[in-house]
């Protein structure tokens, strides 16, 4: 075997995961909302979590995110313990080095605010002050979703939920995060929208260099979207491997009635 | 530089069988072969053989029950997702019959992609991808549709140029004439011919017998790896 070869695994060996998570229990009372969930999450890697509504998987994502605090585990960001950082430098990662985007546009967009404003408000809320630069960045993440820019001073109210889901994109990834997470980030939409904002977000991964966590319950979004698949079920990680194999090969029973349960178009 | 020892794949159906432990069933068993440098292997048996079975073993896209898959000299059956991901990125290319892609997304995009995740710039992607498209005969009036609603021969075109167009050192090809017409043929024996010649690994199904012939160095019945059918 030659060295180019070599190298690929000795590079990886190399790589720290920017996202790692150990033995991650949430508790509502006596009921579990996740439980013992492990995994590590590396530099340009889309994890999606699957799962029936009630598996526990929105509730991962928030405590991943920070909207919750768990009862045990820890959650280590970069190297940075998330469980024992202060409020204040855990909304500042929030809002520059990790990003969320929310099902519905209206949880994730100020719809009062123009769609420029509204992505100028999160570089403004990382310090950028010149109000021309502002501008122009937020045209050219206008242009990089595909909104056209003579749309910047209108509302979102005003765009359709394709455009909107794209501008709280826009909005997420203008002060170039690192981790974003995404909650049914394609759910709501009609098809052919939701083929057009698959495509931009695997860019988009592709050339930032993204790593996501994706819950979603929509198995064609995570085979093109997802590198690695978690399925949860009850709250607990029933199984975890590479996407394609997953769901070709699923070894779970609960996986298994997952996947041949996908109705065929 | 595809060396398979002793490997096994069981499908176990959980939601199936006796409802406890689920129906077993046993498809691969003793799998030993070797794919050198520079070498076409064609794998062969009747339909239901396994010869798909394992050639998505090989892929990491079906998980195997027991034994080593060794591929640039990483063991497939016990690699990390991420270990697989990186092996097909860059080493392991990978036909398949079946065209998986973001719907509405360009041809030459989608022939493209495979060199825009190893870093190739955009214009470089595409120019190669074009190349590519063009030796098959897909017409450029085609590039920038969905390759979703081609016919059967243009998205078999379109899966062997995202095939080729990085110079993995090991490829698996399933199929990869079933549907095309004598020219076009042509132009996919050639290129695995060249693909040999610069010292790929090919591993591949071929039901054309006469391309068999012209392409591979020696075939492998997969018959004997297979429990049930064994003689």
């Amino acid at each position: 075997m030659d060295g180019a070869e070599m190298s690929i695994y000795a590079r990886m060996k190399g790589a720290e995961p920017l996202l790692s998570v150990r033995n991650l229990s949430k508790f509502y009372g006596s009921r579990i909302g996740c439980a013992d969930v492990s995994f590590d999450l590396y530099p340009g890697e889309v994890l999606g979590i699957v799962g029936e509504s009630g598996s526990g998987k929105s509730t991962l994502l928030s405590c991943l995110a920070g909207h919750q605090t768990p009862d045990e585990g820890r959650i280590a960001f970069d190297g940075r313990d998330m469980i024992a950082m202060a409020e204040p430098e855990r909304r500042r990662l929030a809002r520059s080095e990790q990003a969320f985007v929310h099902q519905s546009p209206r949880d994730g967009l100020r719809m009062g605010v123009s769609a420029g404003g509204n992505i100028g408000e999160r570089l403004m809320a990382v310090g950028a002050r010149n109000y021309g630069a502002i501008r122009e960045t937020a045209l050219d993440w206008l242009g990089r979703v595909e909104i056209d820019g003579a749309r910047i001073d209108d509302r979102p109210s005003a765009f359709s939920g394709g455009m909107q889901q794209r501008l709280q994109i826009a909005r997420n990834l203008v002060t170039a995060p690192r981790l974003v997470f995404m909650d049914e980030p394609t759910g709501g939409l009609d098809v052919s929208v939701q083929a057009r904002l698959l495509d931009l977000l695997r860019g988009l991964v592709r050339d930032l260099g993204l790593s996501v966590v994706l819950v979603t319950h929509d198995l064609a979004v995570v085979r093109l979207l997802a590198h690695r698949l978690m399925v949860m079920k009850s709250g607990h990680v029933v199984e975890q491997g590479l996407t394609d194999q997953v769901l070709d090969d699923p070894q779970h029973g609960y996986t298994q009635l997952l996947v041949s349960s996908v109705l065929q178009v | 530089m595809i060396t398979l020892k002793d490997v096994s794949k069981t499908f176990t159906l959980h939601n199936q069988g006796d409802g406890q432990s689920g129906a077993v069933i046993p498809v691969m068993a003793g799998v030993s072969l070797s794919v050198a440098p520079g070498e076409c292997v064609a794998l062969t048996g009747r339909s239901g053989a396994g010869k798909s079975t394992l050639m998505r073993m090989i892929h990491g896209n079906y998980l195997a029950a027991s034994g080593e898959i060794l591929v640039g000299g990483l063991d497939v059956a016990k690699a990390s997702p991420r270990e697989i991901l990186a092996l097909r990125r860059e080493v392991l290319g990978y036909v398949s019959q079946f065209l998986r892609v973001v719907p509405r997304v360009a041809t030459l995009d989608v022939v493209a992609e495979p060199l825009l995740t190893l870093g190739i710039p955009a214009t470089e992607a595409r120019a190669r991808a074009a190349t590519l498209l063009a030796r098959l005969n897909l017409p450029e009036r085609l590039w920038s549709l969905s390759p979703t609603t081609f016919s059967g021969g243009e998205q078999q075109r379109v899966n062997i140029a995202r095939g080729f167009i990085h110079p993995y050192p090991a490829m698996l090809l399933d199929e990869p004439t079933a549907s095309l017409d004598a020219a076009n043929r042509e132009v996919v024996l050639s290129l695995i011919l060249e693909a040999r010649a610069r010292g790929a690994a090919i591993l591949g199904i071929f039901h054309d017998e006469d391309a068999r012939a012209r392409v591979c160095d020696r075939l492998l019945d997969v018959t004997g790896f297979t429990p049930g059918l064994a003689a």
